[in-house]
């Protein structure tokens, strides 16, 4: 048997989770309070484990490295949560929405996990009501519900433009709730540096307390990864600027397997870079482009003139102007999924078309809906977002267009899990962005916060009782050991190391310099040559990087320098699997384009023949290259097809 | 609209090594800002140049950038989150300040927030707070279907406008008291508005209140700085429904 | 009751409550203190200070009014003082003119000062008729009723002291600014409020600051400017 067993259960879709259930092995109340879990991250995925694992008995000890749990970046999501409830009678269903999933991840995803992520997802909505969450009402007091991009049905939960806020509140009022009643014991300003195996099996962490700078051990019976994404190895995403993916990194270090690494997707309304500056892209929803145009200008003359700032863009006659997401997808028009669209607004900003000064981005405009429905239409929809872009940009969307442009903004790929969410590494599970699993190679819109409670609030407080069921006799974990003592050396050793190299350059230096090859090679559209140059230009930087970096400060204080050159000693690797998993898949699919996978019009192409798998990737040592295990994907219940938005 | 730079500014900020250490001003000079960067990606540059003239760079907190997070502070020429509305730290630009400005910053300064070092302070106060009774006490599961207990949309509108609140302690800040009643009212709102939270609206109001007042913070004394300097406009007739619940909840005891 | 005094809220409570008695207090004597400008034989006044010096009812309330006044000031010292430790080291620079208003930030300072014109107050006027006496005040008979002359004494001190008659006119104001904030921030304690009659206390406590500012100032400017002739 290979090493990866997807433990997908035997029958048909439909009845796979209920039989799987009752099929796994139950703990008993008794022994649950004998076991201990570790759940790193606090976001929807990890609060929602945490608090529904120590309402079942165990005992949990949660880490987050914020100041409180509740500021993990599943708060900035806007749009919704997507339910299979069919509220609105229009026929949804939970094949419709494991439907729209698989085809929206453009069939890259594991049949059964979807499946079963829009079966639990009504329970989702129900919980959240229940611990008061403010969902957004029609006037009968019932809830109401959102369209959103690539869907036929309306089936997004909403909470005004803040829902990923509100459900993480939710969640954390759950953990709050655990936390006072002791059972979970609540490690803020806490960073996981590395996890710890005995016997084979996941048994700790090793972090660092942020403020004193004390490096601690933590024992358990079973880790929890809920650490979100990578997307920060682009240094500029619409991540927070803690966001990263070393917790993830160390476990496939510690032989957890990496699944699609170059799967990341971009966004394309995102306010535009600003100079050279900039630490950070804000995200704009979605939901603009149900009334906003996309347009550039149509002569190039025109886009030189407003890249200098000679020409307004309100100056451009309605026939000079390019729709070109109406002109090349009539049928979708503005309202194309997020890869197609990015894509399609970078071909314009290449060609030279782009309206800004660094000529990389395109109009959003509003004039036409605000002509049509009036400003207070527009102001009652958006009023919030345009408020909001006026603030950073200083440009006012009802007067002005406002200029977007696509950017980094979530991680399909992750670590490899199995039914149960656990990976390859005994005991040691991964949830919600940290993992791989539901989203293929595109994720539709909506869809990560649904992932995040399900895994944490219906799946795996299931799943982890299959594993720790057998673990009732082993005792608690000796923190003493050698297995911890060698780990943590490790950890002291690598903090050394970086600490005393006391170089001339400061980590965003490195930073930078990294994303920008990552933005140009592994980005939006991607080739052969250019990812074997991104290969060859990361390890030059990454060996500048243990070279020249300067981190001031001390060990044994809070040190932001010192943590962020932790997390980027880690992006290089990432980003260098990132490029080698990109180089391997020749196809285009979802976020990933390969130029050498597309038709004639440029659209992107997939080929089930070759690539139906999930790439995994073996850790193999410092320096070695890893090696790559295939999952096959089997596709029993639906058929796949090549996407089309003409 | 266009942006323009700023040649020289002066930057007067609070540096205190650690939660022990005695602190003080430094000021420090930096040169060509753009109108257009954000006032932490300002302070990202002035800790780049730090670095590179070897002096500890100034530790402040911050994480989404986007305004929802909470986590950024800074009180900016004697605002919290600076002079703009409405926004918080990392919205603030660059714009609203001039030529040749010497812009003076420091921690939020409250006996409930210490500050663990620089312009970083610790907030387990409101942690703990919302640990004593921000909650609805239900378990996963077995919970009933969504739409069984409508819920007048005006309510779940104003418990939304209260539920709005992104814990970053402005309002704390902003007090001329240190007061957390506008925090610890948001939370009682949201919930005491909703149908699921009123079952414990009374415990919820005298034990949160109860730990606010344990941790040393100030009383109201209704100024309406809070809602003023509150970058989420969080009304202060949150306030008014917090000392209602707590009225009716000690006379029902 | 005795944890909701202990609390924060609980403690607030008090300076709202006797806030707002204080608050009838000053309409009740303003009114009675308008006598003054409405009958310049003083028989009005007279008989009005003469009921208020008999009335049993009165009686009783004096010195309830006496403790609402000691508790409202006592307590708002208490509660300054723990607001105050709230914040050990304070801001170097501050900047809350456009958050809130002078007045709410300045209670203390406001009441304080209206305390000091209270004190003066109570010497000039309050004592002399209630217990040292003064020649101004010797008995007249209305109707058949011996009274003190009150109207004599009030009317003579503003008539010869210009800077008496200043004095009252800025203790009004004091007190104006003192119940701008003072009178809708009691409803918003006491829990009053909402976002409609946020509004409305506003409104209504600014007419009625303004009512008493400028109603005490027409005592004094009555009696200065001549018009008692």
């Amino acid at each position: 048997m290979s090493i990866l067993d997807s433990k997908i259960p035997e029958g048909p879709l439909a009845e796979k989770w209920s039989k799987h259930k009752a099929a796994i092995k139950v703990v008993s109340p008794a022994n649950k309070r004998k076991l201990e879990i570790i759940v790193v991250g606090t976001g929807l995925g990890g609060a929602s484990a945490a608090a529904s694992l120590a309402e079942l008995g165990y005992k949990v000890k949660a880490f987050c490295y914020q100041d409180s749990p509740r500021r993990a970046h599943s708060i900035a999501a806007q749009g919704g949560i997507n339910a299979a409830k069919n509220y609105q009678n229009d026929n949804d269903s939970v094949y419709r929405l494991f439907y729209d999933t698989i085809k929206g991840g453009d069939y890259r995803a594991r049949e059964a996990n979807v499946y079963r992520l829009a079966e639990v997802s009504p329970n989702i909505i129900d919980q959240c009501v229940a611990q008061g969450v403010p969902f957004g009402r029609e006037y009968g007091g019932l809830l109401d519900n959102r369209s959103f991009g690539g869907v036929l049905v309306s089936r997004t939960f909403y909470a005004r433009g803040q829902t990923g806020q509100q459900l993480l509140i939710g969640a954390y009022q759950a953990l709050n709730r655990q936390i006072s009643k002791g059972a979970v014991e609540m490690y803020n300003r806490h960073e996981m540096l590395d996890l710890v195996k005995i016997d084979g099996k996941a048994r700790g962490i090793i972090a660092r307390d942020l403020v004193s700078g004390e490096i601690k051990r933590f024992g358990a019976h079973a880790v929890v990864v809920a650490t979100g994404g990578y997307g920060n190895v682009f240094f500029l995403s619409t991540n927070a600027m803690g966001s990263n993916g070393s917790a993830a990194w160390q476990c496939y270090k510690r032989g957890a397997l990496m699944s699609n690494p170059c799967f990341v997707q971009i966004h394309p309304t995102c306010i535009p870079v600003h100079g050279d500056q900039q630490s950070k892209l804000t995200l704009m929803s979605e939901s603009l482009r149900n009334d906003g145009r996309v347009w550039v200008p149509k002569k190039k003359e025109d886009a030189v003139k407003l890249q200098k700032g000679e020409l307004h863009p309100n100056d451009i006659a309605d026939e000079d102007r390019d729709f070109y997401l109406e002109r090349r997808y009539p049928s979708y028009g503005n309202l194309v999924p997020r890869d197609v669209a990015s894509r399609a607004a970078k071909e314009r900003c290449d060609a030279g078309f782009g309206v800004n000064s660094e000529g990389k981005a395109v109009f959003l405009d509003f004039k036409y809906a605000i002509d049509r429905l009036g400003k207070g239409v527009i102001e009652a929809r958006y009023g919030n977002l345009f408020q909001m872009y006026e603030k950073i940009t200083d440009v006012d969307p009802y007067k002005a267009p406002m200029m977007i442009y696509p950017a980094i903004h979530y991680s399909m790929g992750g670590t490899w899990v199995d039914y149960n969410l656990m990976t390859t590494v005994p005991g040691l599970y991964s949830i919600g962005e940290a993992n791989f699993s539901d989203h293929g190679a595109n994720r539709l819109g909506a869809s990560a916060l649904m992932q995040g409670l399900a895994d944490g609030y219906f799946v795996l407080p299931y799943t982890i009782g299959d594993y720790l069921a057998d673990e009732i006799m082993t005792p608690m974990a000796d923190t003493n050991a050698p297995e911890f003592a060698e780990v943590e050396k490790d950890v002291k050793d690598r903090i050394e190391k970086l600490y005393n190299i006391k170089g001339s350059k400061p980590v965003d230096y490195f930073h930078k310099k990294l994303g920008q090859v990552m933005w140009d090679y592994v980005g939006m559209a991607r080739n052969a040559e250019g990812l074997q140059k991104a290969i060859d230009m990361i390890k030059e930087i990454r060996e500048e990087f243990w070279k020249d970096v300067r981190i001031p400060g001390e060990l044994d204080n809070l040190n932001p320098e010192l943590e962020k050159a932790g997390r980027v000693a880690d992006f290089f690797d990432i980003g260098e699997l990132m490029a080698r998993d990109a180089l391997d898949r020749n196809e285009s699919c979802g976020g990933h384009f390969r130029e050498e996978s597309a038709t004639e019009e440029g659209e992107a192409k997939r080929n089930d023949e070759k690539f139906t798998y999930v790439s995994c990737w073996e850790y193999k040592g410092e320096g070695v290259e890893p090696d790559m295990h295939k999952e096959d994907l089997v596709f029993e219940n639906v058929k796949l097809t090549q996407r089309s938005y003409k | 609209m266009a942006d323009k730079i700023l040649k020289k500014l002066k930057i007067k900020v609070w540096r205190q090594k650690n939660a022990k250490s005695k602190g003080k001003f430094e000021t420090y000079t930096i040169e060509n800002i753009s109108t257009g960067s954000s006032f932490l990606e300002m302070m990202d540059i002035l800790n780049f140049q730090l670095i590179e003239e070897g002096i500890d760079p100034i530790a402040f907190d911050h994480d989404c950038r986007e305004g929802i997070c909470g986590t950024c502070s800074l009180y900016i020429n004697g605002r919290p989150h600076g002079p703009d509305t409405e926004v918080t730290t990392c919205q603030l630009h660059m714009r609203k300040f001039k030529d040749g400005e010497t812009i003076v910053i420091e921690p939020w300064r409250a006996r409930a927030f210490p500050v663990i070092k620089d312009l970083v302070v610790d907030r387990t106060a409101f942690e703990k707070i919302l640990q004593a009774g921000g909650f609805v006490s239900v378990n996963t599961g077995g919970v009933p279907d969504a739409n069984t207990i409508p819920i007048p949309k005006d309510d779940a509108e104003e418990s939304m406008d209260a539920a709005a609140c992104i814990g970053c302690g402005a309002c704390v800040a902003a007090c001329k008291n240190s007061s957390a009643m506008l925090f610890v009212s948001a939370k009682v709102s949201h919930l005491a508005k909703l149908p699921q939270g009123k079952v414990e609206a009374a415990s919820r109001a005298k034990n949160m209140v109860s730990k606010m007042d344990e941790l040393g913070f100030g009383g109201c004394t209704n100024t309406q700085a809070c809602e003023a300097e509150c970058p989420k406009s969080i009304s202060i007739t949150n306030i008014a429904r917090l000392n209602r619940e707590y009225l009716r909840a000690r006379i029902s005891e | 009751m005795s944890k909701f005094l202990t609390a924060s809220i609980g403690r607030k409570f008090v300076m709202s409550l006797s806030g707002l008695f204080l608050v009838v207090f000053i309409a009740v004597h303003l009114g009675l203190n308008l006598l003054l400008i409405f009958d310049n034989s003083g028989d009005l006044f007279n008989q009005g200070a003469h009921f208020m010096a008999t009335n049993p009812l009165i009686k009783i309330m004096e010195p309830i009014l006496g403790l609402g006044f000691i508790i409202h000031i006592v307590w708002s010292f208490f509660l300054e003082y723990q607001n105050w430790k709230a914040r050990p080291v304070k801001y170097a620079k501050k900047n809350m003119s456009g958050a809130s208003s002078w007045a709410s930030r300045n209670m203390l300072v406001l009441g304080g000062l209206v305390l000091v014109f209270l004190i003066i107050h109570i010497i000039n006027f309050f004592v002399k008729m209630k217990f040292t006496g003064d020649p101004l005040l010797a008995e007249v008979t209305i109707n058949g009723e011996h009274m003190h002359n009150a109207y004599a004494l009030v009317s003579s001190a503003f008539i010869n002291s210009a800077a008496l008659g200043v004095f009252y006119i800025l203790g009004g104001a004091l007190l104006g600014f003192h119940l701008s904030h003072g009178f809708w921030s009691a409803f918003q304690t006491l829990g009053l409020n909402n976002k409609h009659w946020l509004k409305r206390w506003k409104v209504i406590g600014t007419i009625y600051a303004i009512l008493i500012a400028v109603g005490y100032a027409v005592i004094p400017l009555y009696f200065m400017l001549g018009l008692y002739k």
